[in-house]
């Protein structure tokens, strides 16, 4: 795990290095989330598959909070669905940040 | 040279001889790469590594069984022998794939790709390319390819997911395939299935409602929708993993269908095509997968649902047991005449048995990150 920066709480948007609110046996298992359960439409190395690649570079065209937006609500008309009813604001934020390639 | 072993292939002076009927392969999907195991012992009997990423992976068997064709999701299509526990040739075919099948004849291998788009199509002895026919919609754009099944002949059946199409490829004359094409068959089709016969080629659609399909007995009458009412509906449910339509879900003279974002189950009369029942169930089903003898459906679910296994007794159509074999199902898959089921637990790290009658875990073999379960019997089906 990379250094991760003093948590900020109570932001309206999640700052991008959210790592310190999250348990690093919760952050364990969003990493793992990511592989298996995004990677079944994602692809387990992010290349993509019926759903878009998660490769840095192209999540980085984005901003961080398109990209939390985009875990918590989905994308109407596409199969991606909202993840808020198993992920937090700060746990989306988190994956972000991670895909993003902010931590290790 | 321990696989070798493991299989008994080799020994001092009298090879021991095999047959592969009692024999499958279950994916190590985080490893790149596969078990050997042994039905009728429940048993490991070798590991093939290798195989690149593995994730969603699927595989067909060659006619005589030894063989099997790997589909992996990093564009590689391998070829692993059974008997050797080696792998016996390897290409990389595309960027991303995502399945395949194989002709009546056994002679060509198909890859449906989602990059760049389209099927290529390989010479099953030697895996050299034979045919590569990109996937460009009535739109301009290329697409990506879903639901491939092999028709009679040497033929292939797939549909466009992007485009909305589906296309029949005939490879009788490899120097100029012929494509016939059934557009505007409605909006993103994630999977499709073939019925056992041959006859009836169900797409399933995630952008509106209802099932395209098309009868290959009378392909002129052209793609029908069926089951209208049939998809998300008017709340749009959010679907934590896309339904599989390929679980072989033909019992009897009725096609078991996922629900596509309820938590249910449909049974649709074959033939008719027509509503007979549903079927409550405890999550979003994922597979629906009859029991050889079509008297019991086993279903699995997405996530957060997934370590659940509900069956189905098929005459009642209620639900006559809920197991928990383990985390993260997977995948299921019945042994040829179906006295046990297998069952990959993909967080728990293991592979569970099941007994279909006593519905009683009979055995467990330890396995990495397993996912797709296939034994050696589905080379004599179509659309397997």
């Amino acid at each position: 795990m990379a250094e991760v920066a003093p948590a900020r709480s109570g932001a309206e948007v999640a700052p991008a290095r959210s790592g310190a609110e999250i348990a690093p046996s919760r952050q364990a298992k969003l990493k793992d989330m990511v592989d298996q359960d995004c990677g079944s439409c994602h692809g387990m190395t992010r290349q993509g598959g019926l759903g878009s690649p998660l490769l840095a570079e192209d999540l980085n065209k984005l901003s961080a909070e398109a990209v939390i937006e985009t875990i918590l609500e989905g994308r109407p008309g596409t199969p991606m669905p909202p993840w808020k009813a198993m992920l937090s604001r700060e746990e989306a934020a988190w994956i972000a940040a991670y895909l993003m390639g902010e931590m290790k | 040279m321990a696989a070798l072993v493991g299989l008994g292939l080799l020994s001092a002076c009298q090879p021991a001889l095999r047959g592969t009927g009692d024999l499958g392969l279950v994916v190590e999907r985080a490893d790149g790469r596969l078990m050997v195991v042994e039905n009728s012992t429940s048993t490991k009997l070798a590991s093939v590594a290798g195989l690149g990423d593995l994730s969603h992976a699927a595989l067909v068997y060659s006619r005589d069984q030894r063989f099997a064709y790997v589909f992996g999701r990093d564009g590689g299509l391998t070829k692993v022998d059974m008997l050797t526990g080696t792998i016996a040739g390897r290409v990389m075919q595309s960027g991303n794939s995502i399945g395949g099948a194989i002709s009546q004849d056994g002679t060509l291998v198909a890859v449906a790709n989602y990059t760049p788009g389209g099927i290529k199509v390989f010479d099953a002895a030697t895996l050299a390319q034979v045919a590569d026919i990109p996937a460009m919609g009535a739109d301009g754009k290329a697409s990506k390819v879903i639901g491939i099944a092999d028709l009679s002949g040497r033929r292939f059946i797939y549909t466009l997911y992007d485009a909305g199409e589906i296309w029949i490829a005939d490879l009788s004359d490899l120097k100029s395939p012929k494509i016939t094409k059934h557009t505007n068959i409605g909006k993103l089709p994630y999977d499709a299935l073939i019925t056992g016969d041959g006859r009836w080629y169900l797409a399933g659609l995630f952008g509106e409602d209802g099932i395209a399909m098309l009868d290959l007995w009378n392909p002129d009458k052209g793609v029908r929708r069926i089951l209208d009412h049939y998809g998300k509906g008017k709340e749009a449910l959010p679907v934590y993993k896309m339904p599989h339509l390929r679980g072989w879900a033909v019992a009897g003279d009725e096609v078991w269908l996922p629900a596509i974002g309820h938590h249910q189950v449909l049974v649709v009369d074959k033939g008719k095509w027509t509503e007979k029942a549903r079927v409550d169930l405890a999550g979003q089903p994922v597979f629906a997968m009859a029991r050889p003898d079509g008297r019991q459906v086993w279903v699995n679910f997405a996530v957060p649902d997934y370590s659940k296994v509900q069956v189905i007794d098929t005459q009642t159509k209620k639900v006559i047991k809920t197991l928990e074999p383990g985390l993260a199902i997977l995948h299921m898959e019945f042994t040829p005449k179906g006295e046990r089921v297998w069952l990959s637990a993909r967080d728990s790290d293991k592979v569970v048995v099941y007994d279909t009658e006593t519905l009683e875990q009979v055995a467990e073999i330890p396995a990495s990150r397993p996912s797709g379960i296939f034994f050696t019997n589905r080379a004599h089906k179509t659309g397997l």
